[in-house]
């Protein structure tokens, strides 16, 4: 009888360990995805740090959709389809955002490659 | 002769970097993404006068032209454009439908009360969520709606003499 109950507690423990992580990790994922969509009212802030009315709707937005089962991507792509590639902070690939993707990378291989050129190749 | 080639092109890099910057200078800088031809999809509610919910899809019926309007009583362009909204109302091939956003649910009715009632139907928006779904930028926005509940045009910010103008001329 004292192994049953043990057993029982043991189950309602974890259940509530495992409960308690998922609405964490929801409210994780909440902050994550606020950090990177913009504010509309205050565009130089992320909903996350924003205190305004429409980046609280936003956030509550986000949390709903999360329950309804959409994953991150979908949740972005919900916003972008509202309001646009704007929304995000992070923008994706394609054919009017490759300049600032590809960039980087590019003076990086350049200024390398004269950096390599100027310590190593001149010297012998 | 390598020094030459290495200037012209830091003068070229730099002159392309300067004509991305000017013409990005030149483009607008408000946002407003294409959102006409979107459906509206269904949301659901409670009316402000009564405590049942209502949902969008009873309401948008039997009209050619739905106004869907967000506006909140502690909103002050919503009170300058308001008059604008009492003038719509008297269209009969127009239904206006109101979106109260985020508000105290009694200035809300005394906003009504004291500057007119335009709307057939006002959906209360306590937490802003149909707002957000509707893809609004702010208090006031109107969004203008066919039939067929595509968006044929939506205006941010409240109605000026313009884009009451504007307005008029897609519902005639």
């Amino acid at each position: 009888m004292k192994i049953l109950k043990l057993f029982i507690i043991i189950i309602i423990l974890i259940t509530n360990f495992t409960k308690g992580n998922s609405n964490e990790s929801k409210d994780n994922l909440v902050n994550k995805i606020s950090k990177n969509i913009r504010c509309l009212i205050c565009q130089g802030q992320s909903i996350y740090d924003s205190q305004s009315d429409f980046s609280i709707s936003m956030r509550l937005v986000i949390k709903k959709k999360l329950e309804e089962g959409l994953t991150e991507k979908e949740i972005y792509d919900f916003l972008k389809d509202k309001y646009g590639q704007w929304i995000t902070y992070e923008p994706e690939f394609n054919k009017k955002t490759f300049i600032l993707w590809i960039m980087p990378i590019l003076l990086f291989i350049i200024g390398g490659a004269i950096l390599f050129n100027r310590l190593f190749v001149k010297k012998y | 002769m390598k020094n030459k080639i290495l200037l012209i092109s830091l003068i070229l890099f730099i002159c392309f970097c300067l004509v991305v910057l000017f013409k990005g200078l030149n483009n607008s800088n408000v946002y407003i993404p294409e959102t006409t031809n979107k459906i509206i999809k269904e949301f659901k509610s409670r009316s402000l006068f009564s405590d049942d919910e209502i949902s969008s899809e009873k309401i948008l019926v039997n009209s050619d032209y739905y106004i869907l309007n967000i506006w909140a009583s502690w909103c002050g362009p919503c009170r300058k454009e308001h008059p604008k909204l009492m003038e719509l109302s008297k269209n009969p091939s127009v239904k206006l439908i109101g979106i109260n956003y985020r508000d105290n649910l009694k200035n809300a009715k005394n906003f009504v009360k004291k500057f007119g009632n335009p709307y057939s139907v006002i959906f209360v928006d306590t937490n802003g969520i149909i707002s957000i779904e509707l893809g609004a930028y702010g208090v006031p926005e109107t969004i203008i709606v066919n039939k067929d509940k595509k968006i044929i045009k939506k205006f941010i910010g409240y109605l000026d003499d313009k884009s009451f103008k504007e307005l008029n001329s897609i519902l005639k």
